[in-house]
């Protein structure tokens, strides 16, 4: 009865066990060694001329604002576009649809859409964007771009919070004589905000990382403009800079600054998000 | 048409005895027949886009297929757009993205299902907080700094460990993908690791299976399908990578070898776009064509894998 397991049995178990623990650790390890190695190499570059300069070439040196600026006009005018058009699609999906087979053929489409690879989408935003709508080479070509690259993401992250809203509150609304309509706007969608705020969190992620789509529709000039101008013409975007220093420049110091940076908002972003599950997720 | 979908109103107007009068009513109909229309359209935008996607590309990628061929353009080994006699041969590019995706599944797919299978049945409490923070951090990275430390980390690695004269080839490649793979694997398969129910595991232990007998012949093969899932997704993202490729896989369009500088699809689009013109331009949006009808094929694959997943249940 009090057989022991054999001694090939006990080690392989235990050969097993380790060789996880190592996956496991060495996963974590490498996402360290990464994020260390950057900060460490790059926080020092992050001068107050560094962040809050343009690149001059008579002084030869390197300035990120124009990049930050321009990041952030992106971010900003695609979560304007992409928040309404994600949230409407997933209403449709979850409220309205009654058909299922258009309810999957939506769901289809997005998926492929998350498929895509970003490349595509800078040719595609360059064929259709600047070239056929003649927006050349701007910001606002790359936004469009990040709109449908961000579009499925943001459709997931509205329909998974719009399905934890309870029926029993829409019911009570609809008996309440409320219409359809009405109980979208005064039940559903607060409801389902923290959700669509972690999808605009993450949507955020996605588009100061993008690189292959934008080099293509939104170029790379290094510029200060107002909003509207930025829109209008070319402009680099934090990580099509990085690219642009590291690949095509060869300037390593440069690049590792801006690196830094992507980090640190890559940190930020995931700290936000985790704050808002664990703030608002337990709600339900 | 003219059929109302909604006998509800006339329903509430009785039930709350409501005192409106019913032209109100009708326009309040008119608003909610309207908000239909308008979230089926946002609703559509997915779909339109899609096709917008496909016909595009099509348009865009079959004009320098027809000039070139079909079969010299997919099985021709050079590619020279600037040659006196131009070739447009992209078989290297297809081989260097069909044997990178695969080494980086050989050495991604392990590590990632080992590291998931730790993540959900090994590690405990704060070591798997912190454990699973990480890896979600790894997710988070842009594939330019991927690419920017494979530059300054791998390529030189490679390089003095194998003395080559430059480290930037397709090995180097194969050791940034596995890793930017990794989340996307261990993040799929700890879902579908641990939404398997527990009875089965119970069983095994119960008759004396050690619990890492257990996880290897009950607990992996219930988890085939999502594990499979994730596979099929690593694979999406290695063929549509460009940024990191572009930087660490030194990017001549040679027939692909372990230790050659090689060129993928994402990189053979994506290096010469700014200057390409003509049939040269014509034949960058081929490729593009070529690597669409490789995700779509992935795509078909990972659906059949989910289809079958539900229909297990």
């Amino acid at each position: 009865m009090l057989q022991t397991i054999s001694k090939k049995r006990k080690i392989q178990s235990m050969f097993f066990r380790n060789l996880m623990r190592i996956c496991g650790w060495g996963c974590a390890a490498i996402a360290f060694s990464i994020c260390a190695y950057i900060l460490v190499r790059g926080v020092g570059e992050l001068s107050f001329g560094f962040v809050f300069s343009k690149p001059s070439y008579i002084k030869e040196t390197i300035g990120i604002l124009p990049d930050l600026l321009n990041t952030i006009y992106l971010v900003v005018a695609a979560l304007a576009l992409v928040v309404p058009l994600g949230v409407g699609a997933a209403i449709y999906l979850c409220e309205y649809s009654r058909n299922a087979k258009m309810s999957a053929l939506i769901e289809h489409a997005a998926e492929i859409l998350s498929g895509i690879p970003s490349i595509i989408y800078g040719l595609v935003g360059m064929l259709f964007f600047c070239q056929f709508l003649g927006l050349k080479t701007s910001l606002a070509a790359g936004v469009l771009t990040m709109v449908i690259m961000n579009l499925p993401g943001m459709i997931r992250s509205a329909q998974e919070s719009l399905k934890t809203v309870p029926v029993s509150l829409k019911e009570g609304a609809y008996a309440l004589g409320a219409g359809k309509w009405k109980v979208i706007r005064s039940i559903v969608l607060p409801a389902c905000l923290p959700g669509v705020c972690t999808g605009m969190i993450l949507c955020c992620g996605r588009m100061v990382g993008e690189s292959a789509a934008l080099l293509f529709t939104a170029g790379f000039a290094h510029s200060i403009n107002g909003f509207v101008q930025a829109l209008q013409t070319s402009g680099a975007t934090l990580s099509v800079a990085l690219y642009v220093y590291a690949k095509e420049q060869g300037n390593f110091d440069a690049a590792f600054g801006i690196a830094a940076i992507l980090i640190i908002l890559v940190l930020a972003i995931n700290l936000l998000s985790g704050w808002i599950q664990k703030r608002f997720g337990t709600l339900d | 048409m003219q059929t109302n979908p909604y006998p509800i109103p006339s329903k509430t107007e009785l039930v709350a005895g409501s005192q409106k009068s019913s032209k109100p009513k009708r326009k309040s109909d008119q608003i909610e027949k309207a908000v239909e229309i308008i979230f089926f359209l946002i609703g559509m935008i997915c779909v339109a886009l899609v096709l917008l996607i496909s016909i595009y590309l099509i348009a865009a990628g079959l004009p320098a297929i027809q000039k070139i061929g079909l079969i010299p353009f997919l099985t021709g080994t050079t590619w020279k757009p600037g040659a006196a006699v131009p070739e447009f041969g992209i078989l290297p590019f297809i081989l260097s993205s069909v044997y990178g995706m695969a080494g980086a599944l050989i050495v991604g797919v392990p590590i990632g299902i080992l590291a998931a299978l730790y993540l959900a049945k090994g590690a405990k409490g704060k070591t798997k907080k912190v454990l699973s923070a990480l890896i979600q951090l790894l997710a988070g990275i842009p594939s330019v700094v991927y690419g920017l430390v494979g530059m300054l980390v791998i390529v030189p690695a490679v390089r003095s460990i194998f003395h080559l004269s430059d480290g930037a080839c397709l090995f180097s490649a194969i050791i940034v993908l596995s890793i930017m793979i990794l989340p996307t694997v261990i993040s799929m398969s700890l879902g579908a690791i641990e939404s398997l129910p527990k009875a089965q595991e119970e069983g095994s232990l119960a008759l004396g299976a050690t619990s890492e007998e257990t996880l290897i012949k009950v607990v992996l093969p219930a988890a085939s399908d999502g594990i499979a899932a994730a596979v099929v997704l690593g694979a999406g993202r290695v063929i549509g990578e460009a940024v990191a490729v572009m930087m660490v896989a030194g990017n001549a369009s040679n027939m692909p070898g372990l230790f050659e500088s090689v060129r993928f699809l994402t990189t053979a689009v994506s290096s010469e776009m700014s200057y390409a013109s003509g049939l040269q331009l014509q034949a960058l949006f081929s490729i593009a064509l070529v690597l669409f009808a490789f995700i779509m094929m992935l795509n078909v694959l990972l659906n059949h894998i989910l289809k079958g997943k539900k229909g297990a249940c």
